[in-house]
């Protein structure tokens, strides 16, 4: 009926024309399109796709620092049967690139057997059959230090070493510098910090980190720097030489509430100020008052290393004195309010009428610190050189808020650099005198809210835990402590509010316990 | 009868040699074993001529010949030309070829009666394999591969070609060639007949790698064992492959 339907017609194709071989190896009958004489199945038994792969590899692992070497010298840190390690795993694999590769999966081995086993399947063609192979991979995990781990434990890698020295009996100064360098993360590619002697001394790995800490510290206080470079070793082909670098950073040895004598000279090109002196301030420059006049001198930098001196008289020989009387002259300067003032000291009960420029601070009643210099023998040719006329035999420097308890828990902490002790236990003396000299600094801290400004205070959790446990005990007695407390360190003491505080964090714990880890 | 060797590591016989019924080129190589091979099937009865041609070992891929003449190509030396004549019997024409596909064993597949060429061999060469070798020559590809040198072994018997050549090729190649001709391979599975083996009417040579499903293929078809017709492949198999298991 419908003669023009389509009629059904199979091209010749060829397909079925194709010879008949037999398979080389087994001899069964095959089609020999493939164009290689060999059966599916002999190709299968006969073709190791993966034998151009790698079974055996080792893999490198830092101890130190936990991490795994990627080629050529990337340190990646990876977990047991992570991605990360599978890639970096396969990544090791010689001749992985030539196959494809399907799947590759870990077999649990003993952590402590040192090795990481793989399951990879690869596919691969060959002469039109694909072929699908799955074995496994043992890598063996071989110990090698990284560079960087290596750095930290070779005593003599340092390129640059900074080395800063305050020749003073204390160690309020550097206790100050640790927290502006803390502030300021000026040590953040230190390799090492020692304590020694006198100062501290930072080493770097390069010499531009040692640079910017040099930088750093003659931006913030007054310091005479010195180089010096020891050579290496040197190519004389190439002329490539290695030097390390050593700066040698002093500081003036002069601090806050220091007495100096200048010489005459210097006391006359500084506007005829008085040779006796109190430093009030230690920044970039040296800030001096003449207590007595109000009058204020700043040394710069380089004229104090022009013709340096040195203090005559720290914080350590300050005396405790009552005030009786004052009467202010009305004439100030800043913060400072010069006063007459009747003092009787604490020790003897001796009185003396002095002038002070603490006026605005000082009551009848309160207690301050001063230099008692009627009776005190300096070595200093300056101060001899003074008439008695122009001595007072009282300065005094700072108020005193006496203390009811010697380690009265604060409510906030200070951060700590980690650093390395000299090979020499310190001496028993010597750590008491750390110690008063750390508390001497914290109290500077509550007193001074300009120095509190410059540094990062952390809030103690601890201290703050044990306050909230004490208040949620036994509320009467709780009462009757603070009570008493009120009354007696009420004197005006001098308390850091919460706001001024920060939150630590887990990082400054680590560094709170003398971690290594800088 | 069917006799497997080696050439130096190399299975490919069929580059290193020529054989026909009258006479057999060697490569000179390192050692005398693939020389030996031959020596100990052919000695006596046809010579054997140990030679290089145009100073490389590739005998068998840049001659070609049979029973009556050898052709050989233009940058044959002389003193190989003098040579060969020499070894050879006086009967056998030795004849060089100027011909741009100097290759002349993989550009002609020849028995003692016909030739098969690359179709792009020039004429003059064409009349001079005619006349010297004394055999009709046809333009032919096998399995669209021009190189019929190459892909198809040839003797007075039978013949064997690159497995992947239809039925119909066959059957063409066949009735051209007036012998029987099958689809196979040498040297476990490779599809270049020509080079991997050697052939005249009662011995081949083919390379150390070739199975026993092959060589029963081979021997089969040139009818080299005895009593073995093309058709009685499978009876000769069982024993050859017990063969290599055991």
């Amino acid at each position: 009926m419908d003669s023009d339907a389509p009629v059904s017609f199979t091209p010749f194709t060829g397909e079925d024309s194709r010879a008949t071989i037999l398979c080389a190896t087994c001899g069964a009958p095959i089609s020999g399109s493939s164009g290689v004489a060999m059966c599916q199945n002999c190709i299968r038994l006969n073709v190791d796709i993966s034998s151009g792969i790698q079974r055996e590899a080792t893999i490198h692992f830092c101890k130190g620092c936990e991490r795994y070497l990627q080629p050529p010298s990337h340190w990646v840190r990876a977990e047991l049967e992570s991605k990360e390690l599978l890639a970096m795993c396969l990544r090791k694999l010689r001749g992985l690139q030539k196959v494809r590769l399907i799947d590759a999966s870990f077999i649990w081995t003993e952590p402590h057997s040192k090795r990481i086993k793989l399951k990879v399947k690869v596919q691969d063609a060959f002469q039109n059959t694909y072929l699908i192979q799955t074995f496994e991979v043992e890598f063996v995990v071989v110990y090698a230090q990284c560079p960087d781990c290596a750095k930290t434990y070779t005593p003599n890698t340092w390129r640059a070493a900074v080395q800063v020295r305050q020749k003073v009996p204390h160690k309020r100064t550097f206790l100050y510098l640790e927290q502006l360098i803390l502030k300021h993360n000026a040590h953040k590619e230190c390799i090492n910090i020692r304590e020694v002697k006198d100062g501290l001394d930072f080493f770097f790995a390069h010499r531009n980190s040692a640079v910017k800490l040099v930088d750093f510290l003659s931006s913030v206080v007054p310091v005479k720097s010195h180089k010096s470079s020891e050579l290496i070793s040197q190519d004389i082909h190439t002329s490539t030489k290695s030097y390390k670098f050593t700066y040698s950073v002093e500081l003036v040895p002069i601090c806050k509430d220091d007495l100096v004598c200048l010489t005459p000279k210097l006391a006359k090109s500084l506007g005829n100020i008085s040779q006796l002196l109190l430093c009030t301030r230690v920044g970039n420059s040296l800030h001096l008052m003449d207590p007595n006049t109000l009058q204020t001198a700043e040394i710069s930098n380089q004229t104090f290393w022009r013709d340096p001196f040195s203090s005559l008289a720290d914080v350590t020989e300050l005396k405790e004195y009552f005030i009786l009387d004052i009467v202010p002259t009305g004439e100030t300067f800043g913060r400072f309010t010069l006063a007459d003032v009747e003092v009787m000291r604490a020790s003897d009960n001796a009185q003396f009428t002095i002038r002070t420029h603490l006026g605005s601070l000082l009551h009848p009643g309160d207690d301050a610190l001063g230099y008692h210099l009627s009776n005190s023998n300096f070595n200093d040719a300056n101060f001899d050189g003074l008439t008695e006329a122009n001595i007072p035999p009282v300065i005094l420097v700072k108020k005193h808020y006496p203390r009811r308890k010697k380690n009265k828990s604060r409510n906030w902490k200070l951060k700590h650099m980690g650093r390395e002790e000299s090979e020499m236990l310190p001496r028993k003396q010597d750590q008491d005198r750390a110690e008063r000299d750390y508390e001497l600094f914290l109290r500077e801290i509550e007193e001074d809210a300009e120095l509190r400004g410059t540094l990062q205070l952390y809030k103690d959790k601890k201290a703050q835990e044990a306050k909230e446990a004490k208040e949620r005990g036994d509320g009467m007695d709780v009462d009757m402590e603070s009570v008493a407390e009120t009354e007696d360190g009420g004197a005006g003491l001098p308390e850091i509010s919460m706001d001024e505080l920060l939150d630590e964090f887990e990082e400054m714990k680590l560094d709170a316990d003398g971690d290594h880890n800088m | 009868m069917a006799v497997r060797a080696q050439f130096e590591n190399s299975n490919e016989i069929g580059v290193f040699a020529t054989l026909t019924n009258s006479y057999a080129l060697v490569a000179a190589g390192g050692s005398m074993n693939f020389y030996s091979v031959f020596e100990a099937e052919l000695q006596d009865v046809i010579p054997i001529c140990h030679t290089t041609i145009a100073g490389t070992r590739i005998v068998g891929r840049l001659t070609a010949g049979n029973r009556r003449g050898l052709l050989v190509p233009s940058s044959t030396t002389d003193q190989e030309l003098a040579h060969l004549r020499n070894s050879l019997p006086d009967a056998i024409r030795i004849q060089r070829i100027d011909e741009r596909l100097a290759a002349l064993g993989n550009v002609i597949c020849t028995n003692d009666h016909v030739a098969l060429i690359h179709p792009d061999l020039e004429r003059e060469s064409e009349e001079i394999i005619a006349d010297v070798l004394g055999v009709e020559v046809f333009r032919q590809t096998i399995s669209e591969n021009v190189l019929v040198g190459s892909y198809c072994a040839l003797s007075n018997q039978g013949g064997i070609v690159h497995p992947k050549t239809t039925i119909a090729d066959q059957d063409e190649l066949s009735s051209l060639l007036q012998v029987p001709l099958v689809a196979g391979s040498v040297n476990r599975g490779s599809p270049v007949v020509g080079a991997g083996m050697v052939v005249n009417d009662w011995l081949a040579v083919t390379g150390l790698d070739t199975t026993a499903t092959e060589v029963s293929v081979v021997e089969s078809v040139f009818r080299l064992g005895e009593g073995l017709k093309p058709g009685d492949v499978q009876e000769g198999l069982r024993d050859t492959m017990v063969e290599t298991f055991y």
